[in-house]
């Protein structure tokens, strides 16, 4: 059976792909962010996951308002990265893993979870993003597994609830463990942490609550599951919704997990960055 | 933490929730704003602004923030902001550039505000 290795959290802020690209990790503005990365980059080498379940929340590349999944997982043989609108570069496609998304499907829907499948599925830098501050040079580094993305819905709302996040990754947990294969995988769980783009409150940073965010989702999940969704837009800002992607993650680890790492930074463009990786007990 | 019966449309001081309600509001607004992502829709755009905006049937509304780029009457005619960065994207704008244009901030100023609540 397939085992759950641990899970990352990170921010996947667009300017963080220009900033990989130009190579400014030592640069005054970006150290501070990229610090948080080499002590990941070790624990990927050495635990080397064989398969990464990417959660992630699309940003209107892969979806549209026309038809918009609450929960929407991936199954395909590849994941192509496309311009959002700002005319970037695309990476090459990311190897896909149809066979471990139909398992989380079958598995998911039958306990429960309405789960939209989709074997075409574009992606955007909220997928690209973690992969390449994971694995640099992505998807042409060696250890690449073979990804998985799972997209949560936190466009429109009405958006799922925290506890629904956290129900949902303990689904996924159960599915990735039940995988009939003796493979390592490991989880991430992108975006975040306080930030908010639009209106009047544009710039809104809330470092007291992504400090009670970050305490609890190591240890104690289930307090931030009451916080509510409007509460979570006025302490975490408009898009610091995407933290339901940490919950999600979280919920797949299981009880017992230890802290290997962590990193807090404001701002990195209009966010406050914030790194994470905890490892499942053996 | 613990704030039952909290979890409503409550007011939030300069946030717009995108709601079912503004998004039906918005759906040409946005729709636009999606095609964005392909570059020959921006060159389109670019080419004949009018004639664009009637191809997505924008009211007038939103026609006038597009005309004026004002993020803000955007956002009140039901635009996401998601959305509205490809159009943002067509101009070279920044999240911070679009940040000052919505709080009456310079560019500069506003990632003051920002690097200010470290």
């Amino acid at each position: 059976m397939a085992k759950i290795l641990g899970g990352i959290t990170t921010s996947h802020i667009p300017a963080v792909g220009n900033a990989i690209q130009k190579e400014l990790y030592d640069d005054p503005y970006w150290k501070p962010f990229f610090d948080g990365y080499p002590k990941v980059h070790a624990w990927i080498k050495e635990h080397k996951p064989e398969y990464v379940i990417n959660i992630y929340n699309d940003h209107g590349l892969g979806f549209f308002l026309d038809q918009m999944p609450t929960f929407a997982i991936g199954a395909a043989h590849e994941y192509k990265n496309e311009d959002e609108g700002w005319g970037l570069p695309s990476l090459d496609p990311f190897p896909g893993a149809p066979e471990l998304s139909w398992h989380i499907i079958e598995s998911m829907v039958a306990d429960e979870f309405d789960i939209t499948s989709c074997q075409e599925l574009p992606v955007d830098h909220g997928f690209v993003v973690p992969m390449q501050l994971f694995w640099p040079g992505a998807p042409h580094n060696p250890d690449m597994p073979k990804a998985v993305p799972i997209s949560a819905n936190t466009v429109q709302h009405p958006i799922p609830t925290l506890k629904r996040a956290l129900d949902f990754g303990k689904a996924l947990g159960k599915a990735l463990r039940s995988f009939p294969e003796d493979a390592k995988i490991v989880i991430l769980g992108t975006g975040g942490l306080s930030h908010q783009l639009d209106g009047q409150r544009a710039g809104f940073i809330n470092k007291e609550f992504d400090q009670y965010c970050l305490e609890n989702i190591v240890h104690n999940p289930e307090e931030l599951t009451k916080v509510s969704r409007m509460e979570l837009v006025e302490k975490a800002g408009a898009q610091g919704t995407e933290f339901l992607m940490w919950m999600m993650m979280r919920g797949a680890l299981g009880d017992d997990v230890t802290e290997i790492t962590r990193n807090y930074h404001i701002p990195i463009s209009n966010t406050a960055a914030g790194t994470l990786l905890l490892e499942c007990a053996a | 933490m613990d704030q039952p019966g909290f979890d409503y449309h409550i007011d939030i001081p300069g946030t717009t929730i995108f709601d079912g309600k503004q998004a039906m509001k918005g759906y040409a607004l946005n729709k636009m704003c999606y095609s964005f992502n392909k570059s020959e829709n921006r060159e389109a755009f670019r080419a004949d602004e009018e004639a664009y905006m009637e191809k997505f049937g924008l009211n007038d509304e939103q026609k006038q923030a597009i005309r004026d780029r004002n993020i803000l009457a955007m956002i009140d005619a039901g635009g996401n902001i998601y959305y509205l960065a490809k159009f943002a994207g067509i101009f070279k704008l920044s999240v911070q550039d679009v940040g000052g244009m919505q709080t009456g901030r310079t560019t500069e100023e506003f990632k003051e505000f920002l690097a200010s609540q470290a």
